[in-house]
């Protein structure tokens, strides 16, 4: 799928056992499977079925993304932070395709 | 939409019409319009059974990035209303929240991939915007703000869209982007998106504008299709209330391209005018034609002074 585009914000600095809230923006269709083109025949569904976000190796949070979600998926979280690392973020496509982002965060 | 059950009867009663038709299916399409309906009959005040529901604008602050946006400000002289009013104020909670948050703004992904066409060489000449524009946020900072504005070679006034593509045909020896297409979208959310904040307000004075100007006027309050209604009847008159499920906003221009929810994309001005005249199921006037660009630009003046949103969020 041409134009998959992830965005990410991460607080750039946090203190030792801060809680942080993350964001997620991703350009993508989320085709249903549902809808039809215009000579009646099915457009396949092809969706973002899964997100992970991993830091420094360790998962933090995931989930699985169902056909009804809107397209350009947006989705917000916390996690503690107690140590200096990189967030990387993981979006599955139905298509095969995997989409990263990563950011680092800086803890004092 | 399609073959409702609803008792026709019914529904024709509460609009206080008298032409009842026994044709259940015929009737039963224009039952789920019977909003519709409803609304321009209170414009009327003829015998409503039950008030619209009022809509106000709600009393709030729209804030982007740190930069205050004016969301109502007084109307120019000679408009029939004495504030004009972002439609941002008549959206819920929820879809406010979405554009003040730059960061959520799904729009911004298509200000994104406008600013990589910014900087992408396209054409025989070799040249990408960039190469004669520099940097956007320099030599774009407040352009958007005075769309349309009168173009002395094709005799007519000009928006952003036809803007580009006149510069992609003469500078860039690049083809015209065709009418919505995804590339022409990103690119005017870009650039508009420079002028972010900026009170928006255009040159009359140029040319023929105030022709244009009248013309697009007279447009506003012609009724038209089958449902036989005007711009006005629905944005001017009936501003404030429901349409259905829908709050009526003054139908402000400061926001295109704009997110609509409903249609998960960035959509255009004239996609969106398109859409609310096939809505009074008229035909619609072909995108950059000379009713669309006169409506342009009568609209654009209805909402003079009001900060650029673009890219808002809207239903």
């Amino acid at each position: 799928m041409a134009n998959v585009k992830p965005r990410v914000k991460v607080p750039k600095t946090a203190s030792k056992g801060e809680i942080i809230t993350l964001k997620t923006l991703i350009s993508h269709e989320m085709e249903s499977g549902q809808r039809k083109d215009k000579e009646g025949k099915p457009i396949p569904r092809q969706i973002l079925h899964t997100f992970t976000c991993a830091f420094n190796g360790q998962d933090v949070f995931s989930c699985d993304m169902e056909p009804s979600i809107s397209a350009n998926p947006y989705l917000e979280f916390d996690a503690k932070v107690e140590e200096s690392g990189t967030f990387v973020f993981t979006w599955l496509d139905d298509d095969g395709s995997t989409y990263t982002a990563e950011s680092k965060v800086a803890v004092s | 939409m399609t073959k409702s059950r609803v008792n026709p009867v019914r529904g024709v009663g509460h609009m206080g019409r008298t032409i009842v038709s026994k044709n259940e299916i015929k009737w039963g399409l224009s039952v789920s319009l019977f909003g519709v309906g409803l609304l321009s009959v209170g414009l009327l005040s003829v015998g409503l059974s039950i008030a619209p529901a009022q809509a106000d604008p709600v009393d709030d602050t729209l804030v982007i990035d740190g930069k205050e946006m004016i969301t109502r400000t007084a109307a120019p002289e000679g408009h029939p209303f004495k504030e004009v009013l972002s439609g941002w104020l008549f959206r819920t909670e929820e879809t406010r929240a979405l554009e003040a948050d730059s960061f959520q703004n799904p729009a911004m992904l298509g200000v994104d991939e406008g600013a990589e066409i910014w900087e992408t060489v396209e054409g025989t000449a070799g040249k990408s915007c960039a190469s004669c524009h520099g940097d956007a946020a320099e030599s774009m900072a407040g352009i958007g703000a005075h769309y349309p504005k009168w173009d002395p070679e094709t005799k007519r006034p000009v928006n952003m869209e036809l803007k580009i593509n006149q510069c992609r045909e003469k500078n860039m020896g690049a083809e015209a982007y065709k009418f919505d297409a995804r590339e022409q979208k990103a690119l005017t959310s870009f650039i508009k998106y420079q002028s972010l904040g900026d009170p928006m307000s255009i040159d009359l004075s140029q040319g023929d504008m105030r022709a244009w100007w009248d013309k697009g006027k007279e447009l506003y309050y012609t009724r038209t299709g089958q449902l036989n209604l005007a711009c006005g009847s629905c944005h001017e008159a009936s501003m404030g209330k429901m349409i259905r499920a829908d709050h009526l906003s003054q139908g402000q221009v400061n926001g295109f391209p704009t997110y609509r929810l409903k249609q998960q994309g960035l959509v255009s001005l004239h996609n969106r005018l398109r859409g609310c005249i096939r809505d009074t199921r008229a035909e619609m006037p072909k995108a950059f034609s000379d009713d669309l660009m006169a409506i342009e630009v009568y609209v654009t003046w209805r909402g003079t002074g009001l900060s650029m949103e673009t890219p808002a969020v809207r239903h």
